[in-house]
Order: structure tokens, then sequence, then C-alpha cells
């Protein structure tokens, strides 16, 4: 029995009975918290991922003020933070060292782990994928839901971490060993219930989430296609997403390995990370030894370069559908975009140790590495240069999603650019742990993938709503933002070439080199412009709170298909119902058929049967998915 | 709502969605495995000569229990066999053998194995004081055989107060075989019905100690991976009995008699869980207990 | 080598689905015997002094470290002849889809990376 057909039939009594056959209404918890809907869950993982965004971003907005203004005490809010974060973090309002670094390990790990990979990845893949490929859910709806739930128990005990004796963990996002195996030990410190094994417990559970919904990803794009979808119809956010996800079900577990191991050196006493002969405080550490520190380095880039590709790759996704959305044109050079995504997938496994290049790796695997880290470039350059040449004759309206897509494109180029010379361990001797290194990873991240995530939002928020956001408030969202972004990360380059290290408590204050003048102000003296963009950047996100929760009420009331747009998405009913489509969607077409010539309207969806007039140019019949 | 191609197969893919779904985990835990094995050559390649202990662990049991582990796995695929052949009852019997080939490994691990580490010791000399008890090293001979030095006495803790009380001066050990008679050529390979340890006791001055630790993962970079290693393969070996469980338990029944297909791809999904945890411990035992 | 077909709608068909099924089920018991000889086989050749038997079998000298080596060649070898045979008749591999092989291709190429690229940087430290 052909599947899809007894969807249709069963789609069709849907519609004739006027109610949900074989289904009791759901109550409120199950509808709304426990949900196993996909759209439901995207709209839990994009919330709770937003809302961690902006926690993450508060923690860098108080390390600015170390920073800029090290040593003294933080006004208005310095004299609440102790109460809120302990007593001891910030003695008369001044940050101590150990709450800057526990900001700065918390800051990384939050902004990534909580907040960009499940916007980017779960709240976006979950919502939109099933409706592009023309699906009534993912393939595993009740695992979906514990993926949620994973995610949530794992971002609670991150949270939970700041409030325990000597607070969250202060490793930095990478917990490198041996500081991590012996940090947070001792008088003070609870045994079980201190912020470094805390992390690493939370970890545990985000890495699940990540694995769960990596299975249901890979397995609803393979199987629930709809009839007609071949692979090179699919829409470029959907490949993206495919990826992606191959990238976190495989890069995942050996990390996970690394931090069960770590796991296990805070609390059974092994020596996994630990060499002999250590001595802390003085005292020499009661352990077997035989460990090694490198051990960990390698597990955790082994996940943690595929990861940074895990952060970009759904923003390409994303920017793709609005720049051909908007400049009314097809995306130019599918096929290659298509190709160099799965390279980039398939190269970002072997170029991890371009991380470690001053572990003292010898000549043979230094070349090895050099060599896999530029030649993933080319398929990023690929990608990066057919989106700019999409635009090229192209009849480009700036909404407020193109607006972020647009700023994504040199944003990220700068950030990609700057890479380059990372690739060399020559000239990486040199940079690494410098400020270089926090402004070529942030453009990527920052002005490139929240861009992206931001254009996202606006674009998709009309499916799941029925509503837009204002675009008056998106554009006093978009500026500031653009602005500052540059203003923050911009002098960092300078900052790192002159030497100053990216971990420091005080800004570089003391350190000679920082009192070198660049563009007219010293190295340390950039510290209060940047800090300055930052809070107001702050202050710009705000527009976006509000437009964002008042538009689910008061938003103009908007067509199933507000932008024009040609994939299958738009053919679903805004918000969709459980199930998505009031017929099974079959696909005739590629994804960007705009501006066909012949046609009336300047777009074509994607499910609009094929013309006699047209059938002189493609195949007739629309092939089942292959 | 349906979800399609749970059961039936999609054609051009020819797979049903469970099938795709393991075999990604799988793949995940090829990766989560792979990482630990990789963490074990990583440390066994970096030990200082005679820090990588050999021998210490009960071939026998592991062997029986290695049996055991196979034997579930030959007992579940019957039992999917059988459902797909319609016979319920027989798939009741195996998938029962299964349940409690799983429980017996748990069990012999958790309560023949791994107690008895930690009331086995061993005490580390320093490098400058190995030479005062070669008698119990035998590191002449071992140097002239080109054979690793043996950097450690073993055995039984005679006087376990040694380990609190500053005021006794030293471990009185009844050691080993390998440390009562070290010049015995017998004792150069690991031996494959495990020795008890003799009445004969060494005394060993704490100032001559560089550590004392029983076998537990504190002890070194190979128990820490031993204990790690079969502590994770064991979880996964519970998670899998407790999933048979569900499926054996009489809610199985009612499946069956729904859809007896959906039940069969319950059992294959989860009989492919079964058979890549023993294939890990397959790898496991030779690299711990044997190598 | 196939795997049992697939299931028939028709009862009337059943029978003969049955005996197909069933046949399967000798070659599962075989292989299960197998798995539990080559268990054996592994412990016993564990306690075979490779080097020293080729040392006296081509007059050289092979270390009691190299002689290790040996053993552990021997070894992963037994252990993965056995894995292949779950995997490929147990788990049904022999005969199943292009795209598990695939995702399988994959997994195996990336976690051969890990092991060879970790021991690469291992082995090829910046000084000696």
């Amino acid at each position: 029995m052909d599947a899809s057909t007894s969807l249709e039939t069963h789609g069709e009594h849907h519609h004739e009975a006027g109610h949900d056959h074989g289904h009791q209404e759901l109550g409120f918890w199950r509808k709304y918290i426990f949900s196993t809907d996909h759209k439901v869950i995207g709209i839990q993982y994009g919330v709770c991922g937003l809302i961690f965004l902006f926690f993450g971003f508060s923690l860098m907005m108080m390390m600015r003020w170390q920073l800029a203004y090290p040593g003294q005490a933080m006004p208005v809010i310095g004299k609440w933070l102790p109460y809120i974060f302990g007593a001891n973090t910030m003695p008369d309002g001044k940050m101590t060292p150990e709450f800057y670094n526990s900001l700065g390990a918390m800051h990384g790990t939050i902004m990534i782990f909580l907040g960009v990979v499940p916007v980017a990845f779960a709240a976006f893949g979950n919502f939109v994928v099933p409706l592009q490929i023309g699906a009534p859910d993912m393939t595993f709806p009740k695992v979906n839901a514990a993926s949620f739930w994973a995610f949530g128990v794992g971002g609670a005990i991150m949270l939970t971490s700041f409030f325990v004796p000597g607070g969250a963990a202060k490793g930095g996002w990478t917990s490198y060993t041996p500081l991590s195996d012996i940090s947070d030990k001792g008088p003070g410190f609870h045994p079980f219930l201190n912020g470094q094994t805390l992390w690493l417990l939370g970890f545990i559970f985000l890495i699940t989430s990540s694995l769960l919904g990596a299975i249901n990803f890979i397995t609803t794009i393979i199987q629930l296609r709809a009839k007609g979808l071949t692979w090179m119809r699919l829409p470029f956010f959907v490949w993206a997403q495919f990826v992606t996800a191959f990238l976190l079900l495989l890069a995942f577990p050996p990390l996970e390995a690394a931090i069960v191991m770590q796991l296990m050196d805070r609390t059974a006493a092994t020596s996994f990370f630990l060499p002999a002969g250590m001595i802390v405080n003085g005292a020499p550490l009661h352990i077997s030894g035989g460990g090694s520190p490198l051990l960990w380095q390698h597990l955790f880039w082994f996940l943690g370069h595929p990861e940074v590709y895990v952060l970009i790759l759904p923003a390409f996704g994303i920017v793709a559908e609005i720049l051909a959305n908007n400049s009314r044109k097809p995306l130019w050079g599918y096929k290659s975009l298509v190709f160099s995504v799965l390279v980039i997938g398939f190269l970002s496994f072997i170029v991890w140790a371009h991380h470690m290049w001053l572990t003292g790796m010898g000549s043979t695997v230094s070349a090895f590495f050099q060599t896999t880290t530029l030649l993933i470039s080319i398929p990023s350059v690929i990608i990066l240069s057919a989106f700019f040449i999409s635009l090229w004759g192209g009849s480009i309206r700036f909404t407020v999603p193109m607006l972020w897509a647009t700023a994504f494109l040199p944003m990220f180029g700068i950030g990609g650019l700057t890479g380059i010379p990372l690739a060399f361990n020559s000239a990486d001797l040199y940079l690494h742990d410098t400020y270089y290194i926090i402004a070529h990873f942030h453009y990527i991240v920052a002005p490139g993938t929240i861009f992206g995530l931001f254009a996202g939002v606006y674009y998709w928020f009309p499916k799941a709503t029925g509503r837009t956001m204002s675009e008056f408030w998106g554009k006093v969202h978009f500026w500031p933002s653009l602005i500052c972004m540059n203003v923050i990360f911009l002098p960092m380059f300078l900052q790192g070439m002159l030497g100053m290290h990216r971990r420091w408590y005080d800004g570089g204050q003391g350190w000679t080199l920082s009192g070198e003048h660049i563009w007219g102000l010293t190295g340390f003296q950039w510290n209060t412009p940047i800090s300055w963009a930052a809070w107001v950047m702050g202050l710009a996100q705000i527009p976006f709170i509000i437009n964002f929760f008042w538009s689910i009420k008061h938003g103009k009331k908007v067509n199933d298909n507000p932008w024009e747009a040609t994939t299958l998405e738009w053919t679903a009913p805004s918000p969709p119902p459980h199930g998505n489509f009031v017929t099974t969607p079959v696909a005739y077409r590629g994804p960007y058929e705009y501006s066909l010539p012949g046609r009336e309207k300047d777009f074509t969806m994607q499910n609009e049967p094929v013309e006699p007039s047209e059938r002189s140019k493609r195949m007739a019949e629309p092939a089942l998915a292959h | 709502m349906e979800i399609p191609y749970t059961i039936s197969t999609r054609p051009d893919t020819g797979l049903w969605n469970a099938k795709v779904g393991i075999w990604l985990f799988l793949a995940s835990e090829v990766m989560l495995f792979g990482g630990l094995f990789s963490a074990y050559v990583f440390l066994r390649l970096d030990a200082q000569p005679g820090e990588w202990p050999h021998g210490l662990l009960n071939v026998p049991i592991g062997t029986m229990n290695t049996a055991v582990l196979i034997l579930s796995s030959v007992t579940v695929v019957l039992a999917w066999a059988a459902l797909k052949m319609r016979r319920y009852d027989a798939y009741w019997w195996y998938m029962l053998a299964t349940i409690l080939c799983g429980v017996i490994f748990l069990f012999v691990k958790l309560y023949f194995e791994w107690p008895q580490k930690f009331s086995h010791y061993g005490v580390y000399l320093k490098p400058e004081a190995r030479e005062k008890y070669e008698q119990y090293l035998g590191n002449h001979r071992r140097e002239e055989k080109g054979l690793e030095p043996r950097i450690e006495i073993t055995g039984h803790l005679e006087n376990h107060e040694a380990l609190t009380d500053s005021n006794v001066k030293e471990y009185e050990i009844a050691m080993d075989p390998v440390n009562a008679d070290p010049d015995n050529p017998a004792m150069d390979r690991p031996h494959f019905i495990p020795l008890p340890a003799t009445d004969k006791v060494a005394k060993i001055e704490k100032e001559d100690v560089e550590r004392i630790s029983s076998f537990g993962p504190w002890h070194s970079a190979y128990f820490a991976s031993y204990f790690t290693i079969t502590g994770l393969h064991g979880a996964h070996v519970l998670g899998g009995v407790l999933v048979f469980l569900y499926m054996w338990l009489p809610v199985s029944k009612k499946v069956y008699q729904r859809n007896p297909e959906h039940l069969a791809n319950r059992v294959e999904v989860s009989g492919l869980f079964w058979h890549f945890v023993d294939l890990v411990w397959i790898f496991v035992f030779p690299l711990f207990y044997l190598l | 080598m196939n795997n049992p077909p697939d299931i028939a709608q028709d009862p009337a068909e059943h029978e003969e689905y049955a005996h197909g099924v069933q046949q399967h089920v000798s070659r599962y018991l075989m292989v299960g015997g197998l798995l539990l000889f080559f268990t054996l086989l592994t412990v016993a050749l564990s306690y075979v002094d490779f080097g020293g038997f080729l040392s006296w079998l081509f007059h050289i000298h092979i270390s009691p470290e190299g002689g290790r080596k040996l053993n552990i060649a021997v070894a992963i070898a037994v252990a993965a002849f056995k894995a292949s045979l779950v995997a490929l008749i147990f788990m049904h591999l022999a005969a199943e889809k292009r795209l598990i092989y695939r995702v399988l291709i994959f997994t195996g190429f990336f976690v051969l990376g890990l092991f060879w690229l970790t021991y690469l940087a291992w082995y090829d430290p910046i000084t000696r």
C-alpha cells in the first residue's frame, strides 16, 4: 500500500469530517509542553535558545566592564550581582578574576551549545525542514520531544552551576586539562556539585539531545521527502541541515567519551589526562599519573572543529533561501553549493589539529593538517561566491530578512578570510590565544551566523504565526546591530596583532605592548569603545524582543505566502495545523523557480504541475524521489 | 496523522524509518567507543616501561562472559526470526534467554569481577628503591632478557591500618606468585588460571613507596580505561536488557496482535543495538584481558 | 547472500515464507558456534609466544616487545573477523541497502582517521 496515497485519503477524511479523526483533543500539557509536534518543538527550542543567547550576551556585557575599567566597581548593577551570583564573585561590585573566568567559560559554552546550535539547527531545522520537504512531521516525534527535554535538563544543569559554592566552570569553554581536572576542588567546594563537574554533566545531556536530534533530521530528510522531491530539487536549507546533522552525529561522541573520562578524573581519581609528577599548591597530587593532557585536546577538537561548521551551515542555508527570494531569481550554482557543503562536511573531520599548533606537533602531522585546513577554505569560498553572484542581475528588495542576509555576506567574508593565516602553524604561533582569534571566530558567528538567525526569524515568523513582525522596528534592530558588531570586533584584530592575550582578566592593562598606539588609541584603550559598542548593541536587541512578542498577537495579518516564495513550506496554512498540509504535496520542479520566462507571476511554487507549454523544456513526469 | 514508512519500506531507499534511525545511532556509537579505544591506544603508547600491567584480570571468567554475550546474540536473532515466522511462543522463550544472558553478564561483572579488584593491592616502588627489593622484582634477569622492568609489588594487604596510621612504618603484602617467585620463567607471561596470592609476606617500608593503591580506576591508566570502557559497555548492556524486557512483557503481545510486523521491526532494531554491544565486547575482551 | 524475505501479506504464502526464514536460522546457529570457537582460539593464541616462535622459525631475533606486538596484531585480526561475522550475518549487513553502507563507510573512515591522526600526532612530536 503506497503510504502517500493513504495519507491523501486520510487528509481528505480530515477535511470532510472537520475534526481530527483518530486523535482525541490533547490536554494543555501534551499540546504545548510535552508536545511531539515538530513545529511546537521547534518553537520551544527557538524561544529557549534566544533566551540563552541573551543571557550569554549579558555575561559578556559584564566582562566588557572589567576589560574597559579593570578593577573598578560596576555601577548600578554591581550592587545587585552579588545577590544573584554570590557575595564572593563581586566584592564591592568589583569583579574577581575567578568570576571573570567563569563568565568567559560560560559565555562561550552558553552561546554555542545553548544558544546558536539550538536555534540554528534544532529550532529552524525542526520547524522548517519537514514543511520544506512536504512531510507531516519528523520520523520520530517522541524522540524529538525527548531531544528537547534533554536539552532542557542540560541547560538547567549549566545554569545551576552558577549558584553552587565556587560558582560556574572557569576553565574556558574548551575545558583544557589538567587544569579542568583539578579545578573547583578542595575546601569550599562540594565534591560533586561544583561548577566544573556540573558543566561536564550538563554537557552529557546536551550531547544526548543533539545526537537524538541529528538521527531524527537525517532519517526524516531521507525517508519523508514528498513525491517528486528528488535530492537535487531540495532547497539548499535542507541540504545544509542534512550535513549539519551528520556532523553532530559523528563528531560529538568522541567528546562525550572525553567528558566521561574527565568526570572519572574528577570523581574516581583516575588519571586519564593527568601526567605523573604533578604538583598542585606545593603538594604532589596523589594520582597514578600516566595520563596525557593532549589526549583531551585531540578528543575535544575532534568535535570542536566540526562544531564550528555546525554553527555556520544552517546560517548558509537560511541566507540562501532569503537571497533567492528577495532577488527574485534562482540561486546561482546550486550544484556547486550542494557539492561544496558535502565536501565541507567531509573535510571538517580531518582538520582539527589546527587548534593545536602550539602543542609541539612535528612537521609531518602539521603538514597534513595545514593542507586539509587550507583545502577546506575552498568550498567555503565557493559557497560565499555563489551567494554573491546570485545577487547579480536580481530584482533586489530590501525586506528586513534581506537586510540581515546581505549583511551576512561581507561579515562572514571577513571572518572566513581572517582565518586563512591561522591555517599556517607559523603565523598561528604568534596569533594563537590572542584577540585576533576572538575577532576571527566572532565575525563568523556573531555578525555571521546570528545575523543569519535573525534573518530566519523575520522570514519564517509569518509562517509560524500568520502575522509579520514590524518592518520599521526590524530596521531599528538591524542598523545599530551591524554598526556595533563592527566597532566591537574590528579593533580586536589589531589588539591581537599587538599580542594581547584573549583571557586576561585586566584587559591587557599590565601588558607593555598594549601601550602601543593603533589608530590613535593604545591597544588597551580600545577596550573602552569596544565595550560601549557592546552595551549599545545590547540595547539594540530590545526592539527585537518587544517586536517578536508583540507581533505574535498584534502583527499585521498576512496570507500563507507573504514573501511570494517558491518552496513547499509556503503552500501550507499559516500556522500549519497538526499534519502540516491539507493535501499531501507533490513536487514538480526545483526550489528556486523565480522569474521563469513566459509565466504571469515572477515566481512558481514547487508544487505547481508542469504545464504542457513548459513540457518541451523539462521532464514530463515528477520522478519518484531518488 | 500517520508517519509514512514506519513499517512498510520506502521504494527508493528500500528501508523503513527505524532501520535508518538505528543504523545512524550505531554509527554514533562507533564514534563513541572509537573515542574510548583511541584513548586506550594513546595512553598505552605513552606508558613508561613497566607501567602498563598485564595479567591482572581473570581470563576464565572473562571468556565465560564473552561466551554468554555471544549466546545472547544468537538468541536475540532467533527471537527475531521466530517473530518473522509468526511463532510468538518461540519468540518469548528466545527473548527470555537473551534477557537472562544479559543479566548474567552484568551479575558476573558486578559481583565477581569488579569487587575483587578493590581488595587487591599494588605497591609502587620509588625508582631508587627498586634495587632494594630486587628479590621480589627480578629485574636483573628481566633486563638481561629485554623484558620490561617490574615496578610494583602486588598482592593482599595484610595490615590495612598502614593506609591511615602514620605510626605504622611499613606495608605487609602477601605477595602474588609473580613477586613471590620473580625469577621463575613461568612468571614472564600471564597465566590462564589466575594464581592466588601466596603466603609469602613482603615488608615494604613506606619511605621506599611511591604510592600504594588498590586495583580500582585510580590505580593506573590501564585500570582507568578498563573500568571506564567496561562500565560504559555495561551501561549499554543494562539499557539493552531493559528495552528487551519491555518487548517481552505482556504489552508486547498487544503490539504483536495489532500488527506482528511492527513488533518484529522493533525487535530487529533492538537486536541490532544488542549485536553492536556484543561487537564492542569482542574488541574489549582481548585488548584488556589478553594483551 | 540475502536476508530473510520481507513480510508476506497473504497468509497462504506464509508457509513458504516461514520456510525461507528457517533456512537462515541454521546459518545463525552455525555462526554462533563459530564465534564461540574463535573466542576460545583467541584466548589460546594469546598464550602463544609468536615472537619466540617466529625467531626460531626464521632464525632472526624478535625482541619481547616485538613479540608482544605480534600477539596484539593476531588478537585484533581474530577480533575483527569475529566482529565481521556478527556485523554481516547477525546484523544482516551482507544484504543491506546502499544507504546504510554509505553511512557506515563514512563512519569507518572518520573513526579510522581519529585513530590514525591521533597516533600520528603522538608519533611525530616537534622534538624527540
